[in-house]
């Protein structure tokens, strides 16, 4: 170990509990590098942007800090749809992706046999195609002509969605049907995985057990699996949410003009608009700040510790 | 906060052989149960593969007009000339090589955190824990935002580009890589490495032959997903690009254009191409077991 190295980790942090102080300056050296991308790259641009939600200005004379509240007020009231929407797609996404995934997994973890590893690689394979050519793929899928809209309208199915409001006329692509669509595709093996995960986990006999005991299938899953397999809910649950309240892709692929969520504005403020930036950044601060308050009131709701 | 303890999470107890549901006298409506899953699981299934099947499908096809959108008829034209749209094979390419770097980048620094992490004792734990858990919580799109506000107030936008896209994509993907890597390290077994110590093997030496070997699946598992990752990026990307196009840029940006058979074929090459290296290195991961 070079001694610039060991001068620039901090030794003062480092706790004098282990019996050989001098080891502990290598966790330091370890975590210096990675470290420090973190917060030159991540870190400080989330700190910055608070300050540059406040300013002021435009790209020709540049921007400054003018403590310019009212940005927020810019980010909030022009787009209040864009947030309902967001916040809509994204928690019926995470509901319907938990509705579809859990049987899966169900499935897998305790009828898989000996096909477990293949249908879970089934599960993963599809992601190693670019995501934006598989969402693509849906508007073959979901066209006028093609067979799911067929079915969908000889069933009259199509009739009562667009009185819900899901679809738009006799098409399924354009609408808030088609973007949700998109996105339980995108993210239901970020659920299906941590659902497996701890569904495998559980001893099946502990399933006889309940049997023998006198509960039916249901009841044994309600009072024996459901609580086992809670950890799996949980980080499905979040990692289906927090993708997808920031996803802008399957609503600017597969919906309308009336369909904007927060994404896009965010990315029509700073690459489409030669001023908006100080309001794009008070946009991604109260993304931000809602997503982990979100994700905190969840986590400590649910009370899981042990995510990563 | 709870201070954390140091040590790994505890090595789960000896598996427990997980005894065969016997056959048991069943009712009725447990097989109707039994069957409405296995109906649903099928349903879900085709939902997630259909896309790839139609991806593949529709690289055979020779397109009316500009987008492939709609089955015409069978065609392998697109196959035959995979780069005849220039753009499309340039971005691919760079899209591999900011992939390639960044998968180098961030796995070496993301294996030297995990080791750290796993391995040492030291204080602001929960801390570090909350910086590798963050980038991970946050939405794509903040990250974007905020790290080309960045730029534009140091850098400037003039100088968006190839850089400011690898810089990016190794901030997001090191979390990623320190998580697979630290559950591998966790579940290792520490008494080979003591093993190998008691048997007079120096540091070095322990680390080289005992602790790497063990380790290194989890390595590689962890540049294969951050490679995946990076690859696959649009959100975060487009905000840092610049003038740059990578290849989901370009998608992205052809539906507005023209949307040519090749994408499809590209996709189907991604497609098959890992199916290839999956099936490949499970068999040689049998064979070795066999060998054995």
């Amino acid at each position: 170990m070079s001694t610039a190295l060991l001068d620039k980790a901090p030794a003062s942090e480092a706790p004098p509990e282990d019996r050989k102080p001098r080891r502990n300056i290598t966790p330091w050296v370890l975590l210096l590098p990675g470290l420090l991308w973190l917060i030159l790259f991540f870190l400080i641009p989330i700190l910055t942007s608070v300050s540059a939600s406040v300013q002021t200005g435009n790209f020709d004379d540049g921007f400054k800090l003018t403590w310019h509240w009212a940005n927020y007020a810019d980010a909030i009231k022009p787009y209040w749809r864009q947030y309902l929407h967001s916040g809509i797609f994204s928690v019926a996404t995470t509901v319907l992706c938990l509705a579809l995934g859990y049987p899966v997994a169900y499935f897998i973890a305790f009828k898989g046999g000996k096909w477990k590893s293949l249908l879970m690689a089934l599960v993963i394979v599809p992601s190693f195609t670019s995501f934006l050519i598989r969402t693509i793929a849906w508007k073959t899928i979901l066209a006028d002509n093609g067979f799911v809209v067929r079915v969908l309208n000889d069933l009259h199915i199509l009739g009562v969605t667009r009185r819900l409001g899901i679809t738009v006329g006799t098409h399924v692509l354009a609408s808030p049907g088609a973007v949700v669509c998109g996105m339980v595709y995108n993210f239901l093996p970020f659920m299906i995985l941590p659902l497996y995960t701890s569904l495998e986990k559980i001893d099946p006999r502990l399933l006889e057990a309940g049997n023998d005991l006198y509960c039916g299938t249901f009841q044994t899953w309600r009072r024996i699996t459901l609580p086992l397999s809670m950890p799996g809910v949980i980080g499905g649950t979040l990692l289906t949410f927090i993708p997808a309240i920031g996803d802008y892709i399957n609503a600017q692929l597969l919906g309308n003009a009336n369909t904007g969520v927060v994404g896009q504005s965010i990315e029509n403020l700073f690459l489409r608009k030669t001023d908006g930036y100080p309001v794009g950044s008070a946009m991604s601060v109260i993304m931000m700040v809602g997503t982990l308050v979100l994700v905190m009131l969840y986590i400590r709701k649910a009370g899981t510790e042990d995510l990563i | 906060m709870a201070t954390q303890t140091a040590s790994p999470a505890p090595i789960s107890p000896a598996p427990i052989a997980k005894a065969p549901l016997k056959i048991r006298r069943r009712s009725p409506l447990a097989w109707i149960g039994d069957h409405i899953l296995l109906a649903a699981t099928v349903v879900i299934f085709i939902f997630m593969l259909l896309p790839n099947a139609v991806i593949l499908v529709m690289s055979f096809n020779q397109p009316i007009g500009k987008y492939d959108y709609t089955w015409n008829q069978f065609s392998t034209e697109a196959w035959a000339h995979p780069c005849a749209n220039q753009e499309l094979c340039s971005s691919m390419g760079l899209s591999l090589e900011i992939g390639l770097i960044a998968t180098l980048v961030s796995t070496a620094l993301g294996t030297m955190i995990a080791f750290a992490m796993v391995r040492h004792r030291f204080k602001a734990r929960s801390g570090i824990n909350a910086l590798l858990f963050l980038p991970m919580a946050a939405p794509e799109v903040v990250m974007g935002a905020t790290l080309t506000a960045l730029f534009f107030n140091t850098i400037g936008p003039g100088s968006l580009g190839f850089w400011t896209i690898t810089i990016a994509h190794v901030m997001f993907c090191l979390s990623y890589v320190v998580v697979t890597i630290k559950s591998r390290l966790a579940g290792m077994d520490p008494t080979l490495e003591r093993a190998a110590q008691d048997l007079y093997a120096t540091p070095t030496q322990t680390f080289m032959k005992v602790t790497l070997p063990l380790v290194a699946p989890g390595i590689a598992a962890a540049a294969l997903l951050a490679f995946a990752l990076s690859i696959d990026d649009y959100i975060i990307t487009a905000f840092t690009a610049g003038q740059r196009t990578t290849f989901p840029m370009y998608i992205f940006g052809s539906v507005q254009r023209s949307y040519p058979a090749q994408i499809n074929v590209i996709g189907s090459i991604m497609l098959i191409g890992t199916m290839v290296i999956i099936a490949v290195s499970t068999v040689l991961g049998r064979m070795r077991a066999t060998r054995r």
